[in-house]
């Protein structure tokens, strides 16, 4: 596929992800500090998130089925999943450890349970969408095209 | 301290300036989250900063030549760590951390002779305004917003490291 088709189609999805509620204007403002020199840092930075992500989730599930449930390590683990969510763009997931910490202030297993599922879906449906952007970037790269960085919409 | 009206053209031609002469003032981030330490890290790096970065306090103040007061008036002065370190031209730290949090980093920076003049400026994603007049009365340069845009440290760099 040709180059330019490809960025438009890249520019595209983006504006679909920023549309749908997916992402924020955080993400453009990290497509600004990628630059040809260094055209790969926020692929780089995001798949950090996705790995630094995967070993939290891992620690809520634990932490939350083991009772007596610590509330207190549970909202620190939010606090860290709300923080790097809110830094990368990817909204969906920090709205939800906003509920997520409503919860363990009211101290509920449910209401916890219910957001770690939500949370949990909220992730991977961003991660499966950043990986196709990602294996895209890749073709455009491949090709010897950029990846465009001043959006605006 | 007020940033005026004419802030822009001002931040572009000290921008000028300190890329003219080569100019890398050394900033010690301390975050203990990796996803924002990457990107401070990035955002300073984009502004022609040389960067450390620390994962929580005691790093940072092991950084810094403040972890061990009897340290202070050893040979250390004459090592080149020492020199590294003496020449911190500005401190962000995140405020919440486990552990040491931002406030007390900030603190225990503030009441050192060593480093009390480095500019330490306290970073958080909670708009919590006790939280931030404590850390201005404990002498913090500036409280900021994350996450930190490049405009932000533009700003910084402008403000606290000419």
């Amino acid at each position: 596929m040709e180059v330019g088709l490809m960025r438009r189609q890249w520019i595209q999805y983006i504006e679909g992800l920023i549309h749908e509620g997916t992402l924020d204007g955080q993400y453009l403002q990290l497509l600004q500090l990628q630059d040809e020199s260094n055209p790969t840092f926020v692929s780089e930075v995001v798949t950090l998130f996705f790995e630094d992500t995967e070993e939290l989730l891992n620690k809520l599930r634990i932490a939350i089925s083991q009772p007596p449930v610590d509330f207190k390590k549970i909202d620190d683990h939010v606090h860290q999943l709300k923080g790097s969510s809110s830094s990368i763009g990817a909204l969906r997931v920090k709205n939800v450890c906003v509920d997520f910490r409503t919860a363990c202030e009211q101290q509920s297993p449910d209401w916890c349970s219910s957001c770690l599922q939500q949370v949990e879906q909220e992730f991977y449906g961003v991660k499966e969408k950043l990986s196709y952007l990602y294996a895209l970037e890749k073709r455009i790269l491949n090709a010897g095209g950029s990846i465009p960085a001043d959006l605006s919409f | 301290m007020e940033t005026s009206s004419s802030s822009s053209s001002s931040s572009s031609s000290c921008m000028k300036w300190s890329c003219e002469n080569g100019y890398q003032p050394h900033v010690l981030a301390v975050d203990d989250n990796l996803v924002d330490r990457k990107l401070v890290e990035k955002l300073l790096k984009n502004s022609s900063c040389k960067v450390t970065t620390a994962e929580n306090g005691v790093s940072a103040l092991e950084f810094l030549g403040l972890l061990d007061e009897h340290n202070q008036h050893t040979n250390f002065e004459r090592s080149n760590e020492w020199q590294q370190r003496s020449k911190v031209n500005m401190i962000i730290t995140d405020y919440c951390m486990p552990g040491m949090s931002g406030y007390e980093l900030l603190k225990k920076i503030k009441r050192s002779s060593k480093m009390k003049e480095v500019p330490v400026v306290v970073v958080s994603s909670e708009n919590v305004p006790t939280r931030i007049n404590k850390c201005l009365e404990e002498g913090a340069e500036m409280f900021m917003l994350k996450p930190l845009k490049q405009s932000d440290v533009v700003k910084l760099k402008c403000q606290f490291m000419n």
